[in-house]
Protein backbone atom coordinates (compact mmCIF):
# COMPACT_ATOMS: atom_id res chain seq x y z
CA UNK A 1 0.00 0.00 0.00
CA UNK A 2 1.30 3.40 -1.02
CA UNK A 3 1.72 6.20 1.69
CA UNK A 4 -0.89 8.01 -0.55
CA UNK A 5 -3.56 5.46 -0.16
CA UNK A 6 -2.42 6.01 4.01
CA UNK A 7 -2.66 9.84 3.98
CA UNK A 8 -6.24 10.96 3.56
CA UNK A 9 -8.50 12.37 5.95
CA UNK A 10 -10.85 8.96 6.97
CA UNK A 11 -7.88 7.69 8.12
CA UNK A 12 -6.81 10.79 10.09
CA UNK A 13 -5.54 9.51 13.83
CA UNK A 14 -3.73 12.64 15.17
CA UNK A 15 -3.21 15.95 14.87
CA UNK A 16 -2.04 18.76 16.29
CA UNK A 17 -5.62 20.47 18.53
CA UNK A 18 -7.09 23.49 16.46
CA UNK A 19 -6.86 25.86 19.56
CA UNK A 20 -2.35 25.35 18.81
CA UNK A 21 -2.27 28.22 16.11
CA UNK A 22 0.40 27.88 13.33
CA UNK A 23 3.01 30.53 15.21
CA UNK A 24 6.62 28.91 15.30
CA UNK A 25 7.29 28.38 19.26
CA UNK A 26 9.81 29.76 20.79
CA UNK A 27 10.65 27.14 23.02
CA UNK A 28 13.99 25.30 22.69
CA UNK A 29 13.96 21.78 20.46
CA UNK A 30 11.98 19.38 23.22
CA UNK A 31 10.66 22.21 25.65
CA UNK A 32 8.34 20.22 27.58
CA UNK A 33 6.09 23.41 27.30
CA UNK A 34 5.21 22.66 23.71
CA UNK A 35 3.56 19.10 25.25
CA UNK A 36 1.32 20.83 28.27
CA UNK A 37 0.43 23.66 25.80
CA UNK A 38 -0.90 20.86 23.39
CA UNK A 39 -2.89 19.08 26.21
CA UNK A 40 -4.08 22.06 27.59
CA UNK A 41 -5.50 22.85 24.31
CA UNK A 42 -6.68 19.22 23.68
CA UNK A 43 -8.44 19.23 26.88
CA UNK A 44 -10.36 22.76 26.22
CA UNK A 45 -11.03 21.87 22.67
CA UNK A 46 -12.70 18.29 24.06
CA UNK A 47 -14.81 19.97 27.10
CA UNK A 48 -16.12 22.65 24.33
CA UNK A 49 -14.94 25.35 26.33
CA UNK A 50 -12.94 27.39 23.52
CA UNK A 51 -14.87 30.71 23.68
CA UNK A 52 -15.36 30.38 28.01
CA UNK A 53 -11.72 30.09 29.02
CA UNK A 54 -9.22 32.32 30.24
CA UNK A 55 -5.44 32.03 30.88
CA UNK A 56 -3.45 33.30 33.15
CA UNK A 57 -0.01 33.46 31.42
CA UNK A 58 3.48 34.26 33.70
CA UNK A 59 6.48 35.74 33.37
CA UNK A 60 8.98 32.95 32.19
CA UNK A 61 9.63 31.07 29.10
CA UNK A 62 5.93 30.74 28.87
CA UNK A 63 5.33 34.19 28.71
CA UNK A 64 4.34 33.66 25.11
CA UNK A 65 2.17 31.30 25.75
CA UNK A 66 -0.81 33.76 24.64
CA UNK A 67 0.55 33.60 21.37
CA UNK A 68 0.09 30.00 20.76
CA UNK A 69 -2.68 28.87 22.03
CA UNK A 70 -6.33 30.63 20.44
CA UNK A 71 -8.19 31.53 23.80
CA UNK A 72 -8.32 34.79 25.86
CA UNK A 73 -5.43 35.51 27.87
CA UNK A 74 -4.15 37.36 30.78
CA UNK A 75 -0.63 38.55 31.15
CA UNK A 76 0.55 38.49 34.92
CA UNK A 77 3.13 40.04 36.61
CA UNK A 78 5.71 38.06 37.92
CA UNK A 79 4.35 35.11 40.43
CA UNK A 80 0.99 37.07 40.75
CA UNK A 81 -0.74 34.68 37.81
CA UNK A 82 -3.44 33.70 40.85
CA UNK A 83 -4.25 36.63 42.08
CA UNK A 84 -5.01 38.14 38.73
CA UNK A 85 -6.56 34.39 37.99
CA UNK A 86 -8.92 35.06 41.09
CA UNK A 87 -9.96 38.20 39.84
CA UNK A 88 -11.18 37.19 36.44
CA UNK A 89 -13.60 33.97 38.24
CA UNK A 90 -14.77 35.50 40.90
CA UNK A 91 -16.06 38.39 38.08
CA UNK A 92 -16.58 35.63 35.68
CA UNK A 93 -17.75 32.62 37.26
CA UNK A 94 -18.79 30.84 34.43
CA UNK A 95 -15.65 31.19 32.61
CA UNK A 96 -12.88 27.83 32.81
CA UNK A 97 -9.46 30.04 34.70
CA UNK A 98 -5.97 28.83 35.03
CA UNK A 99 -2.91 30.13 35.24
CA UNK A 100 0.45 28.32 33.71
CA UNK A 101 3.19 29.07 35.82
CA UNK A 102 6.74 27.87 36.06
CA UNK A 103 8.95 26.98 39.17
CA UNK A 104 10.60 30.38 39.43
CA UNK A 105 7.23 32.19 39.36
CA UNK A 106 5.04 29.89 40.95
CA UNK A 107 7.54 28.74 43.49
CA UNK A 108 9.73 31.69 44.26
CA UNK A 109 8.49 34.95 43.73
CA UNK A 110 4.59 33.91 43.56
CA UNK A 111 4.84 31.66 46.56
CA UNK A 112 2.57 34.23 48.80
CA UNK A 113 0.00 34.61 46.10
CA UNK A 114 -0.25 30.38 45.13
CA UNK A 115 -0.22 30.04 48.82
CA UNK A 116 -3.63 32.12 49.60
CA UNK A 117 -5.10 31.56 46.50
CA UNK A 118 -5.41 28.15 47.08
CA UNK A 119 -5.79 28.23 50.68
CA UNK A 120 -9.00 30.64 49.59
CA UNK A 121 -10.44 27.76 47.65
CA UNK A 122 -10.47 29.92 44.40
CA UNK A 123 -12.29 27.70 41.36
CA UNK A 124 -9.02 27.97 39.32
CA UNK A 125 -6.49 25.57 37.81
CA UNK A 126 -2.99 26.35 38.47
CA UNK A 127 -0.92 24.23 35.83
CA UNK A 128 2.81 24.28 37.14
CA UNK A 129 5.30 23.30 35.03
CA UNK A 130 8.25 22.28 37.55
CA UNK A 131 11.98 22.34 35.28
CA UNK A 132 13.72 22.62 38.66
CA UNK A 133 16.10 25.77 37.09
CA UNK A 134 15.37 29.77 35.90
CA UNK A 135 15.27 28.32 32.39
CA UNK A 136 14.50 31.71 30.36
CA UNK A 137 17.18 33.92 32.20
CA UNK A 138 19.94 31.21 31.95
CA UNK A 139 19.52 28.53 34.41
CA UNK A 140 20.18 29.95 37.34
CA UNK A 141 19.04 27.72 41.09
CA UNK A 142 15.35 28.03 42.04
CA UNK A 143 13.45 27.06 45.48
CA UNK A 144 12.91 23.48 43.00
CA UNK A 145 16.25 22.77 41.90
CA UNK A 146 17.49 19.38 43.57
CA UNK A 147 20.42 19.14 45.97
CA UNK A 148 23.35 18.85 44.54
CA UNK A 149 22.48 20.12 41.13
CA UNK A 150 24.53 22.33 39.01
CA UNK A 151 23.03 25.53 38.01
CA UNK A 152 24.93 28.57 36.71
CA UNK A 153 24.67 30.16 40.11
CA UNK A 154 25.55 26.74 42.05
CA UNK A 155 28.61 25.87 39.46
CA UNK A 156 29.63 23.35 42.32
CA UNK A 157 25.53 21.59 42.98
CA UNK A 158 22.95 23.40 45.44
CA UNK A 159 24.53 22.80 48.62
CA UNK A 160 21.58 22.63 51.38
CA UNK A 161 23.73 24.42 54.24
CA UNK A 162 24.07 27.32 51.65
CA UNK A 163 20.65 27.30 49.53
CA UNK A 164 18.35 25.59 51.91
CA UNK A 165 16.25 22.17 50.40
CA UNK A 166 14.78 21.92 47.02
CA UNK A 167 10.91 22.98 48.00
CA UNK A 168 7.71 20.79 47.52
CA UNK A 169 5.47 23.10 46.79
CA UNK A 170 2.74 20.94 45.35
CA UNK A 171 3.22 18.75 48.94
CA UNK A 172 2.38 21.99 50.87
CA UNK A 173 -0.11 22.99 48.89
CA UNK A 174 -1.92 19.76 49.41
CA UNK A 175 -2.23 20.42 52.88
CA UNK A 176 -4.14 23.74 52.50
CA UNK A 177 -7.81 22.58 52.73
CA UNK A 178 -8.92 24.93 49.97
CA UNK A 179 -7.42 22.33 47.24
CA UNK A 180 -9.36 19.77 45.69
CA UNK A 181 -6.78 18.34 43.41
CA UNK A 182 -3.17 18.43 43.97
CA UNK A 183 -1.56 16.39 41.01
CA UNK A 184 2.08 15.63 39.58
CA UNK A 185 2.32 14.18 36.16
CA UNK A 186 4.98 14.28 33.75
CA UNK A 187 5.09 14.21 29.58
CA UNK A 188 8.37 12.22 28.84
CA UNK A 189 6.51 9.09 27.15
CA UNK A 190 3.31 8.60 25.59
CA UNK A 191 1.85 7.11 28.79
CA UNK A 192 2.71 9.80 30.60
CA UNK A 193 1.32 12.06 28.31
CA UNK A 194 -1.70 9.81 28.21
CA UNK A 195 -2.04 9.82 32.15
CA UNK A 196 -1.41 13.68 32.67
CA UNK A 197 -3.97 14.60 29.79
CA UNK A 198 -6.81 12.95 32.29
CA UNK A 199 -5.68 14.33 35.28
CA UNK A 200 -5.45 17.83 33.27
CA UNK A 201 -8.78 17.44 32.20
CA UNK A 202 -10.14 16.34 35.77
CA UNK A 203 -8.64 19.64 37.08
CA UNK A 204 -10.57 21.76 34.48
CA UNK A 205 -13.83 19.86 35.41
CA UNK A 206 -13.51 20.14 39.02
CA UNK A 207 -12.78 24.16 38.73
CA UNK A 208 -15.96 24.53 36.73
CA UNK A 209 -17.72 22.24 39.63
CA UNK A 210 -16.64 24.70 41.76
CA UNK A 211 -14.67 22.10 43.91
CA UNK A 212 -11.58 24.59 44.92
CA UNK A 213 -8.60 25.07 43.37
CA UNK A 214 -6.85 22.52 41.80
CA UNK A 215 -3.19 21.97 41.15
CA UNK A 216 -1.24 20.17 38.39
CA UNK A 217 1.88 20.08 38.82
CA UNK A 218 4.58 18.66 35.48
CA UNK A 219 8.02 17.74 35.93
CA UNK A 220 9.33 18.86 32.97
CA UNK A 221 12.73 19.21 32.24
CA UNK A 222 14.84 22.19 30.45
CA UNK A 223 17.51 20.71 28.26
CA UNK A 224 19.24 24.01 27.57
CA UNK A 225 19.48 24.83 31.19
CA UNK A 226 20.87 21.53 32.16
CA UNK A 227 23.29 21.66 28.73
CA UNK A 228 21.94 17.50 27.65
CA UNK A 229 19.95 16.75 24.40
CA UNK A 230 15.82 16.14 24.96
CA UNK A 231 16.45 12.37 25.12
CA UNK A 232 18.99 12.74 27.95
CA UNK A 233 17.21 15.26 29.55
CA UNK A 234 13.76 12.75 30.10
CA UNK A 235 16.24 9.95 31.45
CA UNK A 236 17.78 11.91 33.86
CA UNK A 237 14.70 13.77 34.59
CA UNK A 238 13.44 9.95 35.40
CA UNK A 239 16.52 9.01 37.39
CA UNK A 240 17.17 12.39 39.73
CA UNK A 241 13.59 14.35 39.54
CA UNK A 242 11.40 11.59 40.08
CA UNK A 243 13.27 10.80 43.11
CA UNK A 244 12.62 13.84 44.70
CA UNK A 245 9.13 14.71 43.08
CA UNK A 246 7.66 10.88 42.75
CA UNK A 247 4.77 11.34 40.80
CA UNK A 248 1.03 10.49 41.20
CA UNK A 249 -1.67 12.36 43.08
CA UNK A 250 -0.78 13.97 46.33
CA UNK A 251 -4.72 15.02 47.34
CA UNK A 252 -7.84 13.90 45.15
CA UNK A 253 -11.03 14.88 46.71
CA UNK A 254 -14.31 13.27 45.13
CA UNK B 1 -5.04 -11.28 11.54
CA UNK B 2 -6.25 -7.58 10.43
CA UNK B 3 -2.46 -5.65 9.18
CA UNK B 4 -2.66 -2.38 10.36
CA UNK B 5 -0.41 0.31 8.35
CA UNK B 6 0.34 4.18 9.44
CA UNK B 7 1.61 7.17 8.24
CA UNK B 8 3.31 9.95 9.58
CA UNK B 9 3.29 13.68 7.82
CA UNK B 10 6.31 15.89 9.33
CA UNK B 11 5.32 19.74 8.90
CA UNK B 12 9.92 19.66 8.42
CA UNK B 13 9.43 23.56 9.13
CA UNK B 14 8.23 23.70 11.92
CA UNK B 15 10.23 20.68 13.45
CA UNK B 16 12.97 21.45 15.28
CA UNK B 17 14.86 18.29 15.24
CA UNK B 18 14.55 17.31 19.15
CA UNK B 19 14.92 13.85 18.69
CA UNK B 20 11.93 12.80 21.27
CA UNK B 21 10.08 10.99 18.31
CA UNK B 22 12.62 9.41 17.20
CA UNK B 23 12.92 7.72 20.58
CA UNK B 24 9.43 7.34 21.50
CA UNK B 25 8.72 5.25 17.70
CA UNK B 26 7.95 1.92 19.16
CA UNK B 27 9.09 0.42 15.32
CA UNK B 28 11.86 2.31 14.77
CA UNK B 29 10.15 4.08 11.58
CA UNK B 30 11.33 7.57 12.32
CA UNK B 31 14.56 9.29 11.91
CA UNK B 32 16.24 12.79 12.00
CA UNK B 33 17.53 13.30 8.83
CA UNK B 34 21.29 13.02 8.63
CA UNK B 35 21.83 15.68 5.68
CA UNK B 36 19.24 17.90 4.84
CA UNK B 37 18.35 20.71 7.31
CA UNK B 38 15.05 22.95 6.80
CA UNK B 39 14.78 27.01 6.86
CA UNK B 40 15.56 26.87 10.42
CA UNK B 41 18.85 24.79 10.16
CA UNK B 42 17.27 22.03 11.69
CA UNK B 43 17.79 18.43 10.85
CA UNK B 44 13.83 17.73 10.42
CA UNK B 45 12.64 14.17 11.40
CA UNK B 46 11.17 11.80 8.32
CA UNK B 47 10.37 8.70 7.67
CA UNK B 48 13.11 6.04 7.50
CA UNK B 49 11.26 3.05 7.06
CA UNK B 50 7.92 3.60 6.22
CA UNK B 51 6.90 0.58 6.06
CA UNK B 52 6.81 -0.37 9.66
CA UNK B 53 4.63 2.28 10.99
CA UNK B 54 1.90 1.11 12.89
CA UNK B 55 0.16 4.64 13.23
CA UNK B 56 0.12 4.05 16.94
CA UNK B 57 0.33 8.15 17.53
CA UNK B 58 3.19 7.92 19.96
CA UNK B 59 5.59 10.14 18.32
CA UNK B 60 2.89 13.00 17.95
CA UNK B 61 1.90 12.48 21.46
CA UNK B 62 5.25 13.73 22.61
CA UNK B 63 5.80 16.48 20.05
CA UNK B 64 6.68 19.36 21.87
CA UNK B 65 6.27 21.11 18.37
CA UNK B 66 2.77 19.52 17.30
CA UNK B 67 4.30 19.23 13.61
CA UNK B 68 3.32 15.44 13.59
CA UNK B 69 -0.07 14.57 11.91
CA UNK B 70 -0.57 10.94 11.92
CA UNK B 71 -2.44 8.57 9.60
CA UNK B 72 -3.84 4.87 9.94
CA UNK B 73 -5.60 2.18 7.99
CA UNK B 74 -6.63 -1.41 8.66
CA UNK B 75 -6.31 -3.77 6.15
Amino acid sequence: MELCDIIKPENLVYKKPELMNDNPMHYCPGCSHGVIHKLIAEVIEEMGMKEKTIGVSPVGCAVFAYNYLDIDWQEAAHGRAPAIATAIKRLNPGKMVFTYQGDGDLAAIGTAETIHAANRGENIVIVFVNNAIYGMTGGQMAPTTLEGMATSTTPYGRDIALNGHPLKISNLLAQLEGTGLVTRQSVQNPAAVRKAKKMLRKAFENSMMGKGTSVVEFVSTCSSGWKMTPAQSNKWMEENMFPAYPLGDLKNVD
Amino acid sequence: MAKIKGAVVVDQERCKGCDLCVVACPTDVLELHPREVNNKGYHYAYMKNPDDCIGCSSCGMVCPDGCLTIYKVKL
